[in-house]
């Protein structure tokens, strides 16, 4: 325990990469999740054409990959070095938004018909559908693959000790090299993700109440903050990795 | 009625709608005066409902042309030919015409002020404080003032689709489609409704388009009534003529097989 | 910046070498996942016992596999070989997901199910083998083959441990022969061979079974 007390500043200051990885990662992955989602759902063939290549091309290729060739391929095309972080940012957003733009495709076409009918008959234009009717709806039942996905997204961010970011992983890693103390600096790392893995279940939770108290719906897992606390349930389709 | 009559708001001129190899308005011809309330009846898949989502724009014709105000709605002029109206031409026309459906559709996601004042707002453009005057004022009308904070689940069916009518009239709109809108309901539920329709009814000059199984109600409220089956207009007259006085045998058996059903 | 196909024509051998270790990983990693995930949704249902194992999945599926790899790999005895590591983290890994999906599949068999099968006074054994898993285990398939494409998509973390897949093939080639650019877009590429048409039979099978 000491071991790890003494390096607490050290695993951190990894930790603190890692969230920022995961931060900026799920926001990119969400933006492009709906933009990719929505458009997946256009009338036009060529729009959801669209949407479907980018979905089968970046869920197709492991995070790993795409990462390797932001930072390894991509300066020698364009002569321009990315950050380390920002390719494994970039890697792991676009693999989780492929993932997840299916996910809101899936939520979007969830919404009844009947919806749909009631906009037309109030005359609203597509945009005004989509947010002010479409959206609010499907976003409860997006929430809990979101929720699967961006613990995935954490998970995933591991890889950027690959390619030299200082990440939980690369400090485990370093501190193991450092003492010979295996078992103590893995399970360090492993502990600190099983921690911002559940800060992200709980935030997740908290939006979902949120989410389904506007819809008029009890929560799933009942009222109360200890409802919060329960493990997740893994959604077994679509939510994969 | 000639498809021709220039008194009329609506007019259908040969309408056909198939769906697949199903035709379920086969070459209709009909015409609706201003504030005439106009009640369609008939067996189920006798095309009733079809004729209101046309109007609505939820289906669009297969052959013919439907026309509202003198202009065509189905399809939109292009140089001297007519062609099948497109998304910008339909928008511009339908704010004019309301529907209120069978299963309410209420949006879940607002509250009934929401409901009621969203469409004002970002379709009509009102200012947030006239469209809520308009919502409160709507909601005296059908009787549910204290409900306009209230979420539609918090409501009963007969509440929700009272709302779901404040909801259409909140467009203003000059046509109000009624599409079997005491159907869902459970039958303690349906007086409530009908009786706001017909205050409706009395106190504007809205012309209604109501497919019903009430037979009641369509005697009360409506100038005219049509029988459909089959995807034509059997029969048409008075509500007196055709309740009182039907000379159709399909009109005499369906009008007894809604009557055995106790309605 | 030209791309050189000679070259790339050049180490395709080396890099089918590499996939073939990829595919070998996968699959016995997968068996792993499929026989231990189907263990694990039996033990869940044991009072006590299951809470605790449920616990250490929980563990297990919220931190990465990368470092689970790297931790146990440094911990094996060197007489294991690394491939051997890589696909043991790999299938238990997986097991904590394909065991959700086993769970939902046995939940999803109706009680009555269960009653017939003690009103016909089976043994446990029969009546899992015989009456609930065959029922389950038809619904869940398809979800079970999306975990077969994630996993398929994890291996390149092996060479984290010293495994020349694919990814870690790539990389040797392409920095000896001085063609980066070409070594990651042929994986690129190699992968979506394989996800693609995986992806379109998973969904085959989704409409032929009925989803969970």
């Amino acid at each position: 325990m000491e071991f790890l007390i003494d390096r607490l500043p050290l695993y951190l200051g990894g930790a603190w990469v890692t969230v920022q990885l995961t931060v900026g990662g799920i926001a990119l992955a969400f933006v492009l999740a709906m933009f990719f989602g929505v458009l997946g759902t256009a009338r036009s063939g060529l729009l959801r054409a669209v949407s479907t290549v980018y979905v089968e091309v970046f869920r197709g290729i492991a995070a790993l990959v795409l990462m390797f060739w932001m930072a390894y391929a991509l300066p020698l095309l364009t002569g321009f070095q990315l950050d380390g972080r920002f390719a494994a940012i970039l890697a792991v957003g676009l693999n989780v938004g492929a993932y997840g733009a299916e996910v809101v495709r899936g939520a979007i076409n969830a919404v009844p018909r009947a919806q749909t009918e009631a906009t037309i008959a109030l005359d609203m234009s597509w945009a005004q559908r989509m947010r002010l009717v479409i959206l609010p709806q499907a976003w409860a039942q997006m929430l809990p693959t979101f929720g699967n996905l961006s613990i995935e997204l954490m998970k995933a961010t591991a890889v950027a000790f690959l390619i030299g970011v200082a990440d939980i992983t690369a400090v485990a890693e370093q501190m193991r090299q450092a003492t010979g103390e295996t078992v103590l600096a893995f399970s360090g790392a492993l502990i600190l993700y099983f921690l911002i893995a559940q800060v992200l279940i709980f935030g997740v939770r908290l939006l979902e109440r949120r989410a389904n108290r506007r819809l008029g719906r009890t929560p799933p897992g009942g009222r109360g903050l200890l409802a919060l606390l329960r493990p997740p349930a893994l959604t077994t389709s679509g939510g994969a990795k | 009625m000639p498809p021709s009559d220039a008194q009329a708001l609506i007019t259908f001129d040969q309408v056909v709608k198939r769906f697949g190899d199903l035709t379920v308005l086969d070459h209709l011809d009909f015409s609706v005066a201003p504030g005439e309330r106009v009640t369609l009846i008939g067996p189920s898949g006798s095309g009733k409902t079809t004729i209101l989502r046309l109007l609505m724009t939820l289906e669009r014709v297969t052959e013919g042309t439907i026309m509202v105000e003198g202009e065509p709605f189905s399809h939109m002029p292009r140089g001297d030919r007519l062609v099948p109206a497109n998304e910008a031409y339909l928008s511009a026309r339908r704010k004019r015409i309301g529907m209120v459906f069978q299963q309410f559709n209420l949006f879940p996601n607002m509250t009934v002020r929401k409901n009621l004042t969203e469409a004002p707002v970002h379709v009509l453009k009102l200012s947030r404080a006239e469209a809520d005057a308009r919502a409160e004022e709507l909601l005296e009308l059908v009787g549910l003032s204290d409900k306009i904070d209230a979420h539609p689940t918090q409501l009963s069916g007969g509440q929700q689709q009272r709302v779901a009518i404040a909801r259409a009239l909140a467009m203003r709109p000059e046509i109000l489609l009624l599409d079997e809108v005491t159907s869902a309901l459970d039958p303690e539920l349906v007086a409530g409704v009908l009786d706001v329709l017909r205050t409706i009814a009395e106190t504007t000059d809205i012309t209604m388009l109501c497919v019903t199984h009430e037979m009641g109600f369509a005697r009360d409220v409506s100038h005219r009534v049509l029988m459909f089956d089959e995807g034509r207009i059997a029969e048409e007259g008075t509500p007196d003529e055709i309740f009182g006085d039907p000379r159709e045998e399909r009109t005499k058996s369906f009008l007894k097989s809604v009557l055995d059903n106790g309605h | 910046m030209i791309w050189d196909f000679e070259w790339t024509w050049q180490v395709m051998p080396d890099l089918m070498q590499g996939l073939a270790v990829t595919v070998q990983a996968t699959v016995f990693g997968y068996l792993i996942a499929l026989v231990l995930g189907l263990a694990i949704a039996m033990v869940r249902r044991v009072p006590v016992i299951g809470t605790i194992v449920h616990a250490v999945m929980e563990f297990i599926r919220t931190t990465p596999l990368l470092v689970q790899l790297v931790f146990v790999f440094a911990l094996a005895p060197s007489t294991v070989s690394a491939l051997t590591v890589g696909i043991v983290v790999l299938g238990v890994h997986y097991s904590a997901y394909t065991a959700e999906v086993y769970r939902s599949g046995i939940e999803g068999v109706p009680k009555g199910q269960w009653e017939a099968a003690r009103a016909l006074s089976l043994p446990a054994g029969r009546t899992w083998g015989a009456v609930v898993l065959p029922q389950a285990i038809r619904k869940v398939i398809p979800a079970l083959g999306n975990y077969l494409i994630a996993m398929f998509k994890d291996t390149p973390l092996l060479l984290a441990i010293t495994v020349t897949e694919l990814l870690a093939t790539a990389r040797q080639v392409g920095s000896a022969g001085f063609r980066i650019v070409e070594a990651y877009t042929v994986v690129g590429f190699l992968f979506l061979l394989v996800s693609i048409p995986s992806a379109i039979l998973i969904r085959r099978l989704e409409r032929r079974y009925a989803a969970v």
